[in-house]
């Protein structure tokens, strides 16, 4: 059994509305209704979903990116719920995410450089700027990103290039968890099979955790060890993955897969519906 | 020594950020146009003495009323005639490029610098910083401009001063609106949420993350106000609330020019085209600006 | 084969700017009545400028250098101005990729949907509203009085693509392009707008000229399918063919770079640079 990184209890998230001054919130939406969550040292999980899920407010407020409203959120085994911006930064190191578009989550003001020396250099993974500037270079050869690309600001890249900074930046400070929100939507099959298998070579060299957050069924399957399946703000099921896709218990997970069209001809599919629930 | 190694890299290939920004804004027509033409009244106001065919002050009623140089009557020499009073308007006129640029750079600075700082602390804190700074900015925004400023030489006398401050006292708020609602953007970019997720802390996060993707839309304000400081400083001295009448200023001679503006139309022609061009250079570099530094405009 | 409805025969488009880049490379293919046909390829193989140029909205950016795009045997890059009024957004009509963008958002729906009725079709607004009521009847959409008198934000994505479908059919068109009309919807959605595609379709016997990058969707849609790369058709044929037995090794590497859920060991194979060189070199060749 793996040891826990990540333990999330009964979170709940709601935005709008007022916040009285003992933390209760009066009116506003809520997203999150109680949500559980498990991630162990090294494991990729896997949270899908379909927009208004919530899985990407689930991500942010595993790092403490948004403010909670009820429950608990554990992090290799100091309770950070409650964690004062100050009191978290050192944590910050340890906990990352990329970004769904790398074209807006890299600052476009500044060189690639720039962008990826800072934060070593801010958390001290990094003993100088020469030592920044040599594991930064190093990691470009490792992921094939020309040493050229150094000089230029983000908007010179290629969208392919773009996202490789954004694991770079992530990867770089040594992280024990990445948070990986959508990061592959939007790009080419053959740009998001090449990014896929850089994020899964990372996490297995570098025994990294990641969450992984997508709509797309068939890219958790290819890079998830289990998977969370996130419907209204809550999770209707959650599994290993070779369980979850050979017997789903809820119909919704079985809705998700049934809806994903595979490449080979299946003259039912379009008309075929997924059997009402049973139990 | 850590500076030594890190220039013991060689350069990764090509021109630096800073080389290539500077070619994108000389490739812009619109910058080299406007800002050349602003870069010429820079050396003509400083160099005035020497480049000044007369003195400014000089009257001679003996050569009062001459008209330009190509006209009937003209005096060699005189290549834009005299006022009344026989002063030589070429001479006023490069002398008065003296006050609109000092007024046009300092005010438009102040007015920026105090703007841009209230903007960035209305837009990153919001709650009640922002409600205080913004309900600051509509009460300000209220009062006639025009009518402000000749209140406010009025009360801090008149002087070059008092028309920096007037006008950097007014027309902070434009600046404050712009970087406002700019900072607020931004703030909302995945950039300041990965910020924020490397730890960075909020003082960074604003002044090193976002401040530089504000600038451009900034520098193009500045240019623009510079524009309006030259027109608003020219309106105080037509009033005759600017500088003391012995120091020849645009608005001046338009004032002087009206009165004879029928017999001596040049008078009050040459310092109105003098404005006219000056605004429409900082106008046309404000936006060659906006467009040259803005990576998404330009790509 | 019955006549082709629509025939492009080695259509080459180039870029405007400097660089004077070929986009299209002497693109051939034919559109059969009430058939759907497949354009597939990576983001930049050409296949929104060819939708674009079927429906006459080409970026100023683009200039078609050579070839012709025949409708019911008219070549339209020829055919003056004012005849092709009738024919692009009338009888070539499209369905639009963001859902969210496609609608104006100050226009109510009514407003929205029954433009191309009474301009095109001189009907008064009475008479428009009677059809708009049907055609929104007719994609599903249960509460339609209340729908006509919504403004986009009051709909979900789904909502708006059913909208903006019902639009496409208002004018009984006789093909229908389809801009990655499902990219930005849940797939959930995705399979119920690719359903009332396929109903519509069948219903009018409307041809339909769908653009994607998800084989998966060409699977399940379309009954020929033609592969682009780098503005060059690599392959064209029929889908079950295509996808069973690709002759093009590129078609291969791109059915196996898609990730399967059923099987998690096939895919995720990015495809080899070197036969993305050496397919550049080979298109390059076939000129502009």
């Amino acid at each position: 059994m793996v040891q826990d990184l990540f333990v999330a209890s009964d979170v709940q998230v709601a935005y709008g509305g007022k916040r009285l001054l003992n933390g209760e919130r009066v009116g506003g939406v809520k997203v999150l209704y109680g949500v559980d969550l498990r991630i162990g040292r090294g494991e990729t999980v896997g949270i899908v979903g379909e927009s208004g899920s919530g899985k990407t407010t689930l991500g942010r407020a595993l790092m403490r990116l948004i403010d909670i409203d009820a429950g608990r959120i554990v992090f290799d085994g100091r309770d950070i719920t409650q964690l004062l911006e100050s009191q978290m930064r050192p944590l910050r190191r340890r906990m990352q995410i990329i970004f769904q578009d790398p074209m807006t989550s890299l600052n476009p003001r500044h060189t690639v450089r720039r962008i990826l020396v800072e934060p070593l250099l801010f958390h001290r993974v990094a003993r100088d700027h020469a030592d920044a500037e040599r594991r930064v270079r190093g990691f470009f050869d490792r992921v094939g990103l020309p040493l050229a690309c150094l000089d230029r600001t983000p908007h010179e890249l290629s969208g392919g290039q773009r996202q490789r900074v954004g694991i770079a930046r992530a990867a770089l400070l040594e992280p024990d968890f990445v948070l990986a929100d959508e990061i592959v939507s939007g790009l080419d099959v053959s740009t998001q099979a090449q990014a896929l298998n850089l994020l899964k070579t990372l996490t297995r060299d570098l025994g990294l955790a990641m969450a992984f957050i997508s709509h797309d069924l068939s890219v958790i399957r290819a890079v998830c060890d289990r998977v969370y399946v996130m419907k209204a703000g809550l999770v209707v099921e959650e599994g290993r993955c070779e369980d979850v896709f050979a017997a789903p218990k809820s119909r919704y997970t079985r809705l998700l897969i049934d809806a994903i069209p595979l490449p080979e001809i299946d003259p039912g599919w379009l008309d075929r519906d997924v059997a009402p629930e049973t139990d | 020594m850590t500076e030594a190694s890190v220039s013991s890299f060689p350069a990764a290939s090509g021109p630096n950020l800073a080389t290539r920004r500077l070619r994108a804004l000389l490739a812009e027509p619109k910058v080299t146009i406007g800002g050349g033409f602003i870069l010429a009244l820079i050396a003509i106001a400083l160099f005035a003495p020497w480049i000044a065919p007369k003195n400014p002050l000089d009257q001679d009623l003996m050569l009062a009323s001459l008209p330009p140089a190509g006209l009937a009557s003209a005096e060699p020499g005189y290549y834009l005639g005299t006022d009344d009073l026989g002063r030589d308007v070429l001479s006023r006129l490069i002398y008065g490029a003296r006050i609109a640029l000092i007024v046009a750079f300092v005010a438009a600075s102040l007015a920026a610098l105090a703007g841009t700082a209230l903007g960035l602390l209305a837009g990153w804190y919001r709650g009640w910083v922002d409600g205080l700074i913004s309900r600051l900015v509509d009460i300000w925004m209220a009062f006639p401009p025009v009518l402000l400023s000749i209140l406010l030489v009025a009360v801090l006398g008149a002087g070059v001063g008092s028309v920096i401050a007037a006008i950097a006292i007014i027309d902070w708020t434009r600046f404050c609106r712009v970087v406002r609602a700019e900072t607020m953007a931004q703030a909302q970019a995945d950039y300041v949420t990965a910020a924020h997720a490397i730890g960075f802390p909020p003082f960074h996060i604003l002044m090193r993350e976002i401040l530089p993707n504000v600038v451009p839309a900034l520098l193009a304000l500045v240019s623009l106000e510079m524009g309006i400081a030259v027109i608003v400083e020219a309106i105080l001295s037509f009033v005759g609330l600017s500088v003391s009448s012995d120091t020849p200023t645009w608005g001046g001679m338009i004032a002087e020019g009206r009165q004879f503006i029928h017999q001596t139309w040049w008078v009050f022609a040459a310092p109105l085209a003098a404005l006219f061009a000056t605004v429409l250079a900082f106008n046309q570099l404000g936006d060659g600006l906006r467009r040259a530094l803005d990576p998404v405009l330009r790509r | 084969m019955t006549a082709p409805i629509l025939s492009i025969r080695r259509l080459s488009a180039a870029s405007k700017l400097e660089d004077a880049q070929p986009i299209l490379r002497r693109v051939s293919l034919d559109l059969a009545p009430g058939e759907t046909l497949g354009l597939v390829g990576e983001s930049g193989a050409g296949k929104s400028t060819i939708a674009k140029a079927l429906l006459g909205v080409l970026p100023r950016t683009v200039r078609i250098t050579h070839g012709e795009i025949l409708f019911e045997g008219r070549d339209l890059m020829i055919t003056p101005r004012r005849e092709t009024r009738a024919i692009f957004g009338d009888a070539i009509a499209l369905v639009p990729q963001d859902p969210m963008t496609a609608l104006n958002p100050g226009r109510r729906i009514e407003a929205q949907l029954t433009d191309g009725l009474r301009l095109r079709r001189g009907m008064n607004a009475r008479a428009a509203h009677k059809r708009a009521l049907e055609l929104l009847a007719e994609v599903r959409i249960a509460d339609p009085e209340r729908v006509l008198r919504a403004y986009p934000h009051q709909l979900s994505g789904g909502m708006r693509q059913r909208v903006l479908i019902a639009a496409a059919f208002a004018l009984e068109p006789k093909i229908i392009v389809a801009d990655e009309p499902t990219t930005a919807l849940d797939v959930t959605v995705q399979k119920q707008i690719l359903r009332l595609i396929r109903q519509m379709q069948e219903a009018h016997r409307t041809a339909v000229i769908f653009v994607t990058h998800d084989l998966g969707v060409v699977a399940q849609i379309c009954d020929r399918v033609t592969l682009l790369f780098a503005g060059a058709v690599i392959e064209s044929g029929p889908t079950a063919d295509i996808l069973s037995t690709p002759r093009h090794p590129y078609t291969r590497a791109l059915i196996a770079a898609g990730p399967r859920y059923d099987r998690p060991e096939a895919g995720l194979k990015p495809v080899p640079e070197a036969l993305v060189a050496e397919l550049r070199l080979e298109v390059e060749g076939v000129g502009g």
